[in-house]
């Protein structure tokens, strides 16, 4: 259930992330947010709550950070990253007790995901699917051509922040599933693969959504079955799947191309 | 709006990137229904006008008005066709749905584009000779044909006046010829603004010159002045090398 609701934020999300080639941003705001771990730990409050401000912090920063000055975004990527993995060490180390629940943040575990998180997911899924469906056409303008969106008087600075806000969201709810490590991964995979069978963002992001889910469910039954770290065991399920979409689109390159210019014919 | 409000007014306009200057005491009018070329070095501010006149960058000084608003009230009734075609050629977006992104405005965020926006565009790429490619991705297109659909873009927008960036800059010569007779016909309704450097092609179509290298020289009338020609380049061999069959230039010595 966590994985469905998971690999939907995912999917959506992260079509927007690949299509916008910010997946590095997503991995930033992943590890920044390991500092509001710490600071949870420190503090008492739910990790969770935690990590959420923390990455939609993080994501705030680096939107408004990216959107004035463009050029140095992976240098504040960069900061950003390691200030906020750093922050959490710091406060995990000057918490007192032993936190062998940490490893769970960092790796992640699908089977530990109590239920009220299912249904602060839910919610946080809830968002971002209606924000994208109201502004679909909106977030594919600026995302294919942001200087068009912009004269075509599109508020392309609030829709970016928006798209930051729901990186940040969609991190903290992956996190749980995958680990904070592994958070790129399950962002970027399934929409790599799904953008080789279209030419439509929409279907792209249903089709990664899928991806997503049988991903999840195929590495579970192998972290189940082989007694694996479940984060793991997914990323590497959807590891392969992106060298065999890679292997063949190798062998069988034209074969989409060739289905198109029939269709047009 | 009347026909007496200019289509661009703009008045001791500076701009600078930065610290370096770019333009300086920029001033010239143009009218509705005109068909302005700009024409200018690489690097002389070009660019930077068109960007200026959309609204995209601001002045540091002086007053641009476009169809007598600033330029980002009038951005409804501004149609822009980007220099370069070869952004994001991998992305996900079919030649229909990207036509169909001209539609959108600030007054309709976040709701649905209805069958006239779908018709609208529909008649848009027949125009320009490419509604059987309308389901083909965006990135197997040929430049040409890429061109073509951001032209149709532009359109889609219903603009009062056109700006084209180099348009014809990656484009084979057939489709070039095709565009300009293209553009002719669409200026009985729209004022163009095209940047080129296509010197020959001026003297045909144009109406009106303005030559930009940091500051700017208009002319009303489609004639190349040797000031012009001395600014906006350093050595006429780029005029004759085009041929302006019309049109004897004196020669002048390096």
């Amino acid at each position: 259930m966590a994985g469905v609701l998971v690999s939907v934020a995912c999917g959506v999300v992260g079509t927007l992330v690949v299509v916008n080639r910010i997946v590095f941003v997503s991995g930033g705001i992943a590890h920044a947010a390991y500092g509001g771990i710490g600071l949870a730990l420190f503090t008492g409050l739910p990790p969770t709550l935690g990590a959420g401000i923390f990455s939609v912090g993080a994501s705030l920063i680096m939107g408004a950070v990216s959107l004035r000055s463009r050029h140095r975004t992976d240098t504040v990527i960069g900061v950003v990253w390691a200030v906020g993995m750093a922050i959490g060490v710091v406060l995990v180390d000057l918490s007192p007790g032993y936190h062998v629940d940490l490893m769970s943040y960092l790796f992640g575990s699908i089977l530990a995901v109590p239920k009220s998180d299912l249904w602060f997911m839910l919610p946080l899924d809830l968002v971002i699917v209606f924000t994208v469906l109201i502004f679909f056409k909106e977030f594919l303008a600026i995302s294919y051509d942001e200087e068009f969106a912009l004269v075509r008087g599109i508020p392309v600075n609030a829709l970016y922040m928006a798209l930051f806000c729901m990186i940040g969201f969609s991190v903290v709810m992956i996190i749980r599933i995958v680990g904070l490590i592994l958070v790129i991964a399950l962002l970027s995979i399934p929409p790599y693969i799904a953008e080789k069978f279209t030419s439509s963002l929409g279907t792209m992001m249903v089709l990664s959504t899928l991806f997503g889910i049988l991903f999840t469910i195929l590495g579970l039954w192998i972290s189940f079955s082989f007694n694996l770290t479940s984060g793991a065991a997914i990323i590497l399920v959807a590891g392969a799947a992106f060298f065999l979409s890679l292997a063949v689109e190798r062998i069988g390159g034209s074969g989409l191309r060739q289905n198109v210019e029939e269709y047009t014919r | 709006m009347s026909k007496l409000t200019p289509a661009i007014e703009i008045e001791d306009l500076w701009f600078s990137y930065d610290k370096t200057p770019v333009l300086k005491e920029v001033s010239f009018t143009l009218e509705q229904g005109n068909y302005m070329a700009i024409l200018g070095p690489n690097g002389g501010g070009k660019t930077t006008l068109l960007r200026l006149m959309l609204g995209i960058l601001k002045p540091d000084r002086g007053t641009i008005r476009v169809l007598g608003l600033m330029p980002k009230e009038a951005r409804d009734r501004l149609g822009y066709v980007p220099q370069s075609t070869e952004i994001n050629l991998s992305f996900p977006i079919s030649v229909f749905d990207l036509v169909l992104t001209g539609r959108l405005s600030r007054s309709r965020i976040g709701r649905r584009y209805t069958s006239t926006d779908r018709g609208k565009v529909e008649t848009i790429l027949e125009k320009v000779g490419m509604l059987k490619y309308r389901h083909w991705p965006i990135g197997q297109l040929s430049g040409g044909q890429r061109q073509r659909i951001f032209i149709a873009r532009a359109l889609a927008t219903e603009p009062s006046i056109l700006f084209l960036d180099e348009p014809t800059a990656s484009v084979d010569p057939e489709f070039e010829v095709g565009l300009y007779e293209f553009l002719e016909e669409l200026n009985r309704e729209v004022t163009i603004v095209i940047i080129t450097h296509d010197v020959g092609v001026i003297s045909r179509h144009v109406k009106s010159v303005a030559c930009v290298n940091r500051t700017l020289i208009f002319h009303g009338a489609a004639k190349i002045t040797q000031e012009m020609v001395d600014m906006a380049y350093h050595c006429p061999v780029d005029l004759v090398a085009h041929g302006i069959p019309h049109r004897v230039l004196p020669e002048h010595e390096e």
